[in-house]
């Protein structure tokens, strides 16, 4: 946990408690913000220097069956990006997705101490966690896909919500997952059975179940606000990527009815129609999703920022892969899970000169620029799908700075530019709005309170910046990086490992639902029941974070 | 028998790549054996049976009884010393020994490399060219209505991958099993999975690309010349037919032995049947998956990637992972004599490589690790004896299909694990070498010279 | 007169089990010393199922033993051997910058070992 720590001279940006840029000290002792230390206390001046809490990462792509698969798919992806050793760090290789040593490493380098997998079958929960133990320095966990979840599908068929609610309480909690999350709710089955074909709209009916995406997602959202989870639900829209989708989107985000809901990389699912006679010239649908956004403070939402450059198509919605490979020709994977998930991975790059690449960029930009709400429309790229998490830095000088903004607004397809609001967008993101995007405001999504402040009692997770009017430099590398209160980072460099937590929920449920499940086991999976529950083994350092309300 | 008996329900079996994890062991705690194994196929049985405990010396160097500690310090000493070692095998332990052999590799700057660079190294190397559509096995169980088994011989070698997993079971969209399902065995022999199969082809030796390539044309709607059949053995309408059913399927699977790896044209072979596969897919749903043979070379193949980006032959001297089959593949690397220590974990490369390769390990120290006397253990420098994964040793595995699943060990063994034993040579390496061996000039310091 | 012929490298369960037993037991050694041989095969060049048969590739030859095996199940002109310390012995260590050395589909050469107690 390391000795007792005071941080002084710094400019301190802790959004949570209204600190904006204001010089105090910080104090750390056995991995915690405190109130004070003793005189004698180890001291780091920082005069001049920007104090904020780690980032939080709230939605990437980072460990699991899909990111591994990702990494041994594209060994050319890694050999001109590689993580060296040191006396103290193991070695490893970056790209787009980058081994698991040098995912931990990078965002340690980046500022960044926690991050959220969003995107994992049950079934892969125990590779997830194998994988996130070999990840260091931050601390993580993951989300579980059950939106395609066959048993659960049966379930609400059926009528039994009671059930249903336990069911998903029991696979929440068997898998160590974080939170529970939905792709592309019911086009598994339609992938899988009818031909490779797709969800077109919350209407359709999910292949031989009396079942739509609407009722799905409807009953996800109550059920996840019942169980008091302390990020309810994270929704993948249905229709990512395609013209028109907007509409999709709002109708989807209708659905929470004043609960809460989370909606994933907002940016994919924000395009209008097309204008004029091309069908694939869609338009900016970034007004409509911000304004619904704005107006609804049980809606949260990441934006889901693209990047240009090297990216990799990874994902649940295994249609989506499938097009991008029709449309791209190139290599392509595809992995079923049986009775729970889909998955596709698919090579991208992203072209500024390319119009609907163009498009997807300007959106990503628009929707935080149209934000009223900082706590509530929060920052990703969906880490490697929009671009790489190590692009971030970019990305938070785009959103400061107008003129370099404006700079890159050159050299992209203007007709795209045209279609879309950015032009007129002349806002600059502040520092402590930055901090609000990247660290408060996820912390809060997700409901971890330790997290995303340097008010007494959260994690001593601390980064500290030298102030740069190039924002991308200042935040490329900080020169200090404190994680559980341990100086992992000093002067830009690692002076010690460190092995972060695995974060999880686990809610309580009545063990009769047991009883339930297990048949449907026996009959339609090629694992033991016994054999199905993750154990504590796979979660050596871990954290459970509370629910607030268990089902009776 | 003694009256001492437990009984261990759903322990997994790790002989071979379908990992069942349904297995009911008894075990007769006094004799340190299982007496009986239900569920278990002849493979099975045979592992659980010929796993009891045998009076082996903890370490032998040198041929001279030792104990574990002893080993440790010898073959410590080897790796910190050696200028180009090499860690092999690992396809028959724990993910959590996985783990230290390549955190050993990375520290020494040695290679890892695993059994699959010998078995499904090609398909790992299609698979980078044209990728995968795949899935786990219990899709194949509730949706597969065509499964085409390819260069494999499962009744032999992955016995219940039948019965299971892919040709008998009854499934939720396959509720007849057998009678829902058309099965198809292609191979160069009639080997003993034929009567599993309602169509069984017969390709002539080294054409099994020319027939893969002759059926992507014909799904592709191309013309294909009836000369196909001198050249293959297969006649130009029983490719049509093949097509025309995988055409119209519901999902379909191909499951692909080492007919295609170890052959003739080797990832090219991989490489077609996976782009059969994608091209399919155009019509119908269906997935193409390496029928993979030891009980955890699928972990191996997933530790590597996990850690260092890339699936086996890896190489750190220059400080960071290098990936190149032919360089860093342990047969090239013995063949070519580069190699000069080798760390064998839980693999018998003596046993089964090229006449050449074993020339050299029988010149270069070479330390192993196995439950069990090997010919690799017999001119090893330094042998470890280690407890038997899945039957004394917990920990996880991974399934051919990815699908990772957690030991249900049977009793307990005097002899150490292979994770402990490799923590133990870890921590000394270390020692020797004062932490992670850093490149004194890698890329980094030769660009800013 | 030695023949060319073809030889496919495998598994057999029968090898697995032995292994589990021992791979330096009496049961493996026999398993991966014994070749199969298409019978008509074995008939043109004089062979019984226990016959000793040597076989030569470019890299090395190993004497094995012979097993006869139907036409429907083996075609002529093809041989499979269990792999084992024989089957390595014929095998190259050229793997085409792959990793993979090939051992299906061999070009051998077959010559039987005359019987000592023979004509």
């Amino acid at each position: 946990m390391g000795s007792p720590l005071r941080i002084v001279n710094g400019r301190v940006f802790d959004p949570a408690h209204g600190v904006n840029g204001a010089v105090q000290d910080v104090c750390v002792r056995d991995g915690k913000i405190v109130d004070d230390v003793p005189p004698d206390a180890k001291r780091i001046d920082v005069t001049g220097m920007v104090v904020m809490p780690g980032g939080v990462d709230i939605h990437c792509h980072i460990a699991g069956p899909k990111v591994n698969l990702g990494r041994k798919f594209q060994p050319e992806d890694h050999r001109t990006d590689v993580q060296l050793r040191t006396k103290l760090t193991r070695s490893g290789t970056g790209g787009s997705v980058p081994s698991t040593f040098a995912t931990g490493y990078r965002y340690a380098a980046m500022g960044y101490t926690t991050a959220m997998e969003a995107a994992v079958p049950p079934l892969g929960a125990r590779h997830t966690l194998e994988e996130l133990h070999d990840t260091p320095v931050i601390d993580k966990g993951f989300f579980v896909l059950v939106g395609n979840n066959l048993l659960l599908y049966r379930l609400l068929q059926e009528g039994r919500r009671e059930e249903f609610r336990q069911a998903l309480a029991w696979w929440l909690a068997v898998s160590k997952a974080y939170a529970p999350k939905l792709v592309n709710p019911g086009a598994d089955e339609l992938w899988k059975e009818e031909r490779n074909s797709n969800i077109t709209g919350l209407d359709d009916k999910i292949g031989s179940f009396e079942l739509t995406p609407r009722r799905v997602i409807a009953a996800f959202i109550e059920t996840a606000n019942e169980l008091g989870l302390p990020h309810p639900v994270h929704i993948h829209c249905n229709n990512l990527g395609h013209t028109g989708n907007v509409a999709t989107t709002l109708e989807t985000m209708r659905l929470a009815e004043g609960r809460r809901a989370h909606f994933a990389h907002v940016q994919f699912h924000s395009y209008g129609p097309a204008l004029g006679k091309s069908q694939h010239h869609p338009t900016s649908g970034a007004q409509e999703i911000a304004a619904f956004v704005n107006a609804h403070p049980n809606i949260t939402a990441d934006v889901g920022a693209v990047m240009f450059g090297r990216s990799t198509i990874m994902t649940a919605d295994a249609p989506l892969a499938y097009l991008l490979h029709q449309i791209g020709g190139g290599k392509w994977v595809n992995a079923d899970t049986e009775n729970e998930s889909g998955c596709g991975i698919v090579p991208f790059t992203y072209q500024d000169r390319v119009y609907t690449n163009a498009l997807q960029w300007a959106i990503g930009l628009e929707l935080f620029l149209l934000s009223e709400d900082p706590w509530r429309m929060v920052f990703s790229t969906d880490h490697p799908n929009g671009g790489s998490f190590t692009s971030y830095p970019r990305l938070i000088r785009l959103l400061m700075d107008r003129e370099y903004r404006k700079q890159q607004m050159e050299q992209v397809n203007q007709k795209a530019l045209d279609r879309s609001g950015l032009r007129d967008q002349q806002r600059e993101y502040t520092l402590s709005e930055i901090a609000i995007i990247t660290r408060a405001g996820p912390a809060r999504l997700l409901g971890l309170t330790a997290k995303g402040h340097l008010g007494p009692g959260a994690d001593a997770d601390i980064t500290i910046y030298e102030e740069d009017p190039d924002k991308e430099k200042m935040f490329s590398a900080p020169r200090y990086v404190i994680k559980d209160g341990e100086l992992i980072i000093e002067d830009h460099e690692f002076r010690a490992d460190h092995e972060g937590r695995i974060l999880h929920v686990a809610p309580a449920y009545d063990r009769q639902i047991e009883q339930v499940i297990e048949p449907f086991f026996e009959d339609f999976y090629t694992i033991r029941f016994a054999n199905y529950a993750v154990d504590d083994r796979y979660v050596p350092h871990h954290q459970i974070i509370p629910t607030g309300a268990t089902p009776s | 028998m003694s009256e001492n008996v437990k009984i261990v329900q759903d322990a997994t079996c790790t002989f071979c790549g379908c990992v069942c994890d349904d297995m009911g062991l008894t075990v007769d705690l006094d004799e340190h054996k299982i007496t009986k194994a239900e569920n278990a196929c002849i493979l099975g049985k045979a592992w659980f049976k010929g796993h009891g405990l045998e009076e082996r010396p903890f370490a032998l160097i040198d041929g001279r009884e030792a104990s574990t500690a002893e080993g440790v310090e010898a073959a410590a000493q080897i790796l910190a010393q050696a200028r180009f070692p090499l860690i092999y095998g690992l396809s028959d332990t724990t993910c959590e020994a996985q783990r230290v052999a390549v955190a050993i590799a990375d520290m020494i700057g040695g290679t890892i490399d695993t059994t699959t660079s010998v078995c499904h190294g090609p398909s790992g190397i299609a698979f980078q060219g044209v990728g995968e559509s795949t899935a786990s096995l219990g899709e194949l169980k509730n949706r597969a209505d065509m499964i085409v088994f390819w260069g494999g011989n499962p009744a032999e070698a992955h016995p219940r991958l039948f019965s299971r997993y892919t040709v008998t079971p009854k499934g939720m969209f396959t509720p007849n099993g057998r009678k829902d399902r058309t099965i198809v065995l292609v191979d160069v022999r009639r080997t003993a999975s034929a009567p599993a199969a309602d169509i069984f082809i017969r390709v002539k030796p080294r054409s099994d690309f020319e027939v893969l390539w002759a059926l992507r044309a014909l799904v592709k709607g191309r013309k294909v010349d009836a000369s196909i059949e001198q050249r293959t053995g297969v006649s130009l309408a029983v490719l049509q037919d093949l097509v025309a059913r995988m055409k119209t399927c519901r999902y379909g699977a191909f499951l692909f032995g080492m007919g295609l790896t170890m052959n003739r044209g080797r990832h090219f072979n991989s490489g077609a049947l996976l782009a059969l596969a994608t091209d399919l897919n155009q019509f119908t749903h269906w997935v193409a998956k390496p029928v993979r043979g030891h009980g955890n070379v699928t972990g191996a193949d997933n530790v590597v990637s996990w850690q260092t980006g890339f699936p086996f032959g890896v190489n750190f001297s220059r400080g960071y992972p290098r990936f190149n089959p032919g360089e860093f593949t342990t047969v090239d690397l013995l063949v070519r004599g580069e190699a000069d220590a080798v760390l064998v974990v839980a693999s018998d490369p003596a046993s089964n490589f090229p006449k050449a390769a074993i020339e050299q390990l029988h010149r270069i120290p070479v330390i192993s690790l196995d439950p069990k006397a090997t010919l690799t253990s017999q001119l090893a420098k330094v042998a470890f004896t280690t407890a038997t994964y899945g039957i004394n040793v917990a920990g996880t595995v991974y399934r051919m299909d990815d699908v990772a699943i957690t030991l249900r060990p049977a009793f307990e063994s005097p002899y150490p694990s292979d994770e402990q034993v490799l923590s133990a040579i870890r921590d000394r390496v270390r020692a020797l070498l004062g932490g992670n061996r850093v490149p004194a000039a890698g890329p980094a310091a030769a660009a800013a010279s | 007169m030695p023949e060319m012929m073809t030889l496919i490298g495998g598994r057999t369960s029968k090898q697995g089990t032995a292994l589990c037993v021992s791979k330096l037991g009496a049961e493996y050694r026999e398993i991966t010393s014994t070749v199969e041989m298409n019978v008509e095969d074995m008939a043109r060049l004089g062979l019984k199922n226990g016959s000793r048969v040597t076989l030569r590739t470019a890299a090395g030859e190993a004497v094995l033993t012979c097993k006869g095996r139907e036409t429907k199940d083996l075609p002529p002109g093809i041989l499979f051997l269990a792999y084992g310390p024989l089957a390595s012995q014929l095998m190259a260590g050229d793997t085409a910058g792959s990793g993979m050395p090939i051992s299906k589909n061999l070009d051998v050469e077959v010559e039987p070992v005359p019987d000592p107690a023979g004509p």
